[in-house]
């Protein structure tokens, strides 16, 4: 926790003083192992992602294998996988399907939710909010280790005997109910379910942690108005995740119930494996009801980080104020309200009444509208920019084009007339890979080049970075644009091989360009491993400010200590998209800089606002924070 | 030895490349250049980007014009026309929206790239562009809200009386179908604790007169021009009825009968010809995940011209017919009229309008 390496005259005095205050020192176990330090809690959650990102990222390659190269032999396989590949040096059919869910698990919830707003909105909230911390220390604590045990359960699932859960990351029932139906319905789903319960405490704890934060600790002078765009992500996300994840539980625990005690909540009228079973009267659509009311959201909660971390890194490096900041958090509130009043969509064709199918396409492409706005906004903060394509810039324009192209087939799946043919096809593959998948992976890639020097106080090489991006973008268009082909097709997802089907003959061009660029994709990941690893031990020094950013993280040292401000937490005089500002000397203002000290570029209503500053502004320093 | 070469291999290009790096990384220090903002790569990344998207485009619209038949299914039932329109005026309209956002995007990201002589324009919010792109998108997405409700409602109205019902069942991995019989054109009743393993797989219930003329076919023969009624159910776990054709898609759900009613326009032979393939074949597919077989869950179908799909109809023979042990469980006194309907005995003709009463 040294700061050994302080440039400018401030931190290096603030260094002098405070030290003693600042650092508790502790014992390696309470400082990097059972940490409550929010930006050590934050690079937790950020290794652990990565680790399941690989592994997620992994399992893909291996079944896009079996699709891309139906005819390889993959008894190469068969140290890693044993059992799992067959006599003929094939992929067990049933473990493909255990790949695809597992693939679909990990993603999602382990490194898109947890790896994503797990580190951001840990490691931001405070230190743009102006907080020493988290509200409760303890609790986020505790988030961290609830989700590594589910990462640990879930992670031993994959060894056990009969698979990990194999019934689709969505986990219909009765398939997910009946061992007999799928091997993977055995300890592995009880696994998958208790997994998924711990899992979503630890989202709850945290989710409370970034709501109370953010709504009691902000610095004085952080108004709701003034919050990055981050912080408003983070915020809906946080919301969204405490309305909807406890839909999920109970729906898990439901299932867990129809599993191990006999109840019926989803079973019903089934006879499998040469027995009537005795459930009755229950209904497989009101799992997916339940599951979709947390599953939707969840798309929100997955994709709105990103969108936030986005916002930042654009205007940051357009030099430009966000276009329609209003509309920006306007939009993000609409997207997060409608997102709970759309879930059916994925259930048009699930035998549920068609008139429910008829509202709910209503709603869900209203949602167009604001994701419109969005994407209209981040074109407009790029004209007449200055722009600088770092990596975080290049990664948060690479979103914008995921976003667009992936949300502009939602038009079509969420018409229900056109879902008909197209739902469970590669075409929603494609389309929700982009927009959700790609788009907040790249979201995530962009946080971690832009907040790097912050959370490890180096540099990252960004020649590597450029080389990543450009490898990783290209690939994941080549992975996924091709899949909006084989699916108008009608291409059925979830197979195995379509070799049975004259109507899906074809375009195994097509799939084997799929599959090698997804081994590229993932490849080139390995760049970015190398380069954050080597980076945070070897790469050059942060500057205190290296990207000259407006917002209140770039005001702490190289390496914040415990309580990130040395000195007292800066005052917020202003909004934190003062970007090349008429008049103004350099082309931002931080956030902490008062307008009496600007008075070149204020614009006569903030010149009012001066009065204000003085009035309560030097008093306020005394009082504030001495301990 | 093969793969201890390549492993050998590999370590040395990683060497190698890490080795390039340290020398670059140094040789950067060395000259003490920091990094300029705006320096080479700035320039390289906002051309990488419009070499991207104009490449991209054009590799957009050259495949999908150039394999345009490789990736469109004929379509063969009425409403799948309707959803087909629907598909492809959304597509343009999305299209044009791509291209000229993509387009637009990526020259401002050329155009404004990084120039240490000139100021961002300090742009915060204009409400009359915000209010325009909000406009917009509302009124188009309003219009294709409305054509697809009406198609939605249209395609999931209830069926016409005369529709000819057929019964199709999922269980894990294969399908089969149920057609109501010549004599009674109606579905006898079903009971899901009746299934066994040996010849009752639907689970009927002969206490039900209607059941003894019902049959099985593990084809799905369909006539052409006729609304059908496709009654769906599943034994097990949930599957998916798929006709790709037909453009039709209904689950499959353990305790809740679903349905979908369509019309098929083109019979197998027509489809024939149409394509130019004297192998063609409809088909019927499963698309939700059901189980290892999923993949492999196929049922043909074959469509007709009336008289010949009522041809086959009356050629078929009733369940009760290959399964006559099941006589046993009819109740007695419909014994013999089950033994008529079922066609085990001949019609003496007056006594079935009897027994039809």
């Amino acid at each position: 926790m040294a700061t050994s390496n302080i440039h400018t005259h401030h931190d290096a005095h603030a260094h002098d003083t405070h030290e003693e205050h600042e650092h508790h020192h502790g014992n390696f176990w309470t400082t990097y192992i059972f940490s409550e330090d929010h930006k050590v809690i934050a690079k937790q959650f950020l290794i652990t992602g990565i680790f399941w990102a690989l592994l997620g990222g992994t399992l893909s390659v291996i079944f896009r294998l079996q699709l891309g190269f139906p005819d390889m032999s993959l008894e190469w396989l068969r140290p890693v996988l044993g059992g799992w590949i067959t006599a003929q040096g094939k992929l067990d059919p049933e473990f493909y399907l255990a790949l695809v869910t597992m693939h679909g698990t990990i993603m999602v919830f382990f490194v898109l939710t947890a790896g994503l707003s797990g580190t951001f909105s840990n490691f931001l909230i405070p230190l743009q909010i102006g907080a020493r911390d988290m509200a409760s220390g303890f609790m986020n604590m505790l988030s961290y280790w609830f989700f590594f045990v589910s990462s640990v359960l879930m992670f031993i699932s994959l060894f056990l005997s009969t698979g990990p859960a194999a019934g689709g990351w969505t986990i219909y029932p009765p398939l997910s109910a009946l061992p007999q139906a799928i091997k993977g319905s055995g300890t592995g789903m009880t696994l998958w379910l208790v997994a998924m319960a711990i899992f979503i405490a630890s989202s709850l704890l945290g989710s409370i942690n970034y709501i109370s934060t953010v709504i009691n600790m902000r610095t004085r002078g952080m108004s709701f108005t003034r919050l990055p765009l981050t912080i408003w992500a983070f915020f809906f996300t946080a919301i969204i995740g405490i309305l909807s994840f406890p839909v999920l539980f109970a729906a898990a625990l439901l299932l867990i119930f129809d599993r191990s005690f006999g109840t019926s909540f989803y079973l019903s009228d089934i006879y499998i494996g040469g027995e009537a079973l005795a459930h009755d009267g229950g209904s497989p659509v009101l799992f997916q009801h339940l599951f979709w009311f947390l599953g939707h959201p969840e798309v929100y909660i997955v994709l709105l980080p990103a969108l936030g971390l986005s916002s930042e890194i654009i205007a940051t490096n357009s030099r430009k104020p966000i276009f329609g900041y209003k509309a920006m958090i306007g939009s993000m509130l609409f997207i997060a309200i409608l997102s709970f009043i759309v879930w059916a969509h994925h259930m048009f064709v699930t035998g549920m009444n068609p008139f429910l199918g008829s509202i709910f396409m209503l709603l869900t492409l209203i949602i167009a509208v604001p994701s419109a706005v969005k994407i209209f906004n981040y074109v407009t903060t790029l004209w007449k920019g200055n722009l600088r394509f770092t990596p975080a810039m290049l990664f948060s324009i690479g979103l914008v084009s995921f976003f667009l192209t992936g949300g502009i087939t939602g038009i079509f799946l969420g018409n229900s007339a056109v879902d008909i043919q197209l739902h469970d096809t590669y075409f929603v593959v494609a389309h929700f890979h982009l927009v959700m998948g790609s788009a907040s992976f790249f979201g995530m890639m962009a946080g971690v080049y832009h907040w790097f020097p912050k959370m490890f106080g180096r540099m990252m090489n960004a020649t590597l970075g450029y080389i990543h991006f450009w490898l990783t973008f290209v690939g994941v268009y080549l992975v996924f644009f091709p899949m909006h082909y084989i699916g108008i097709k009608g291409f059925p997802r979830r197979y195995y091989t379509w070799t049975n089907f004259d109507f899906a003959q074809g375009f195994t061009d097509l799939n084997m360009l799929v599959s090698i660029a997804a081994i590229l994709t993932l490849a080139s990941q390995f760049i970015f491993l190398f380069n954050f690893f080597y980076s945070m031990f070897r790469g050059k020094l942060a500057p205190a400010n290296p990207w000259d950013a407006t917002t209140l993280e770039w005001t702490t040292p190289r390496n914040p200590g415990h309580g990130n401000w040395p000195g007292e937490i800066p005052h917020v005089y202003r909004w934190p998209y003062d970007y090349s500002k008429p008049g103004a000397k350099e082309d931002f203002i931080p956030q902490h800089i008062p307008y009496s000290e600007t008075p070149e570029s204020n614009f006569p209503h903030e010149n009012d606002l001066i009065k204000l500053e003085t009035s309560n502004g030097e008093g306020a320093i005394v009082v504030e924070d001495k301990h | 030895m093969m793969s201890l070469i390549i492993f050998i291999g590999v370590v040395l290009v990683l060497v190698i490349l890490f080795l390039i790096f340290r020398v670059s990384n140094l040789v950067g220090i060395a000259k003490g250049k920091e990094e300029e903002k705006g320096g080479t790569w700035n320039k390289v990344n906002a051309a990488l980007f419009v070499v991207f998207s104009v490449a991209g485009l054009i590799w957009f619209f050259w495949y999908s014009f150039a394999h345009f038949d490789e990736y469109t299914l004929p379509i063969a039932s009425e409403h799948g026309k309707r959803t087909d329109t629907l598909f492809w005026v959304t597509m343009w309209i999305t299209v044009v929206a791509f291209v000229i956002i993509s387009l637009v995007m990526f020259a401002f990201i050329f155009q404004y790239q990084y120039d240490p002589k000139r100021k961002a324009k300090f742009f915060p919010d204009n409400h009359y562009l915000e209010l325009t792109w909000t406009i917009i998108p509302a009124i188009v997405l309003s219009v294709l809200i409305f054509t697809g409700l009406r198609a939605w409602n249209d395609i999931t109205a209830p069926a016409s009386k005369d529709a000819e019902v057929i019964e199709v069942i999922g269980q894990q991995f294969a399908w089969t179908c149920r057609y109501p019989g010549v004599k009674d054109n109606e579905l006898g009743k079903v009971n899901y604790k009746l299934i066994d393993n040996v010849g009752n797989e639907f689970g009927l219930d002969l206490a039900d007169k209607k059941t003894f003329d019902d049959f099985k076919s593990l084809e799905l023969h369909l006539p052409v021009g006729k609304e059908v009624l496709l009654k769906i159910r599943a034994k097990d776990v949930l599957h998916s009825v798929f006709l790709p054709h037909f453009r039709v898609k209904m689950d499959a759900v353990p305790g809740m009968p679903t349905h979908f009613k369509f019309k098929v326009t083109k019979t197998t032979q027509q489809m024939r010809d149409e394509t130019g393939n004297p192998n063609f074949n409809y088909e019927l597919a499963c698309t939700e995940i059901c189980g290892q077989g999923h993949f492999s869950m196929r049922m043909p179908v074959v469509v007709e011209e009336e008289e010949a799909y009522e041809r086959w109809k009356a050629s078929q023979e009733t369940w009760l017919k290959q399964n006559p042990d099941y006589l046993k469980q009819v109740p007695a006194n419909l014994r013999e009229a089950a033994m008529i309907k079922a066609g085990l005995e001949k019609d003496p003709g007056t006594s079935v309008a009897a027994v039809n009463e």
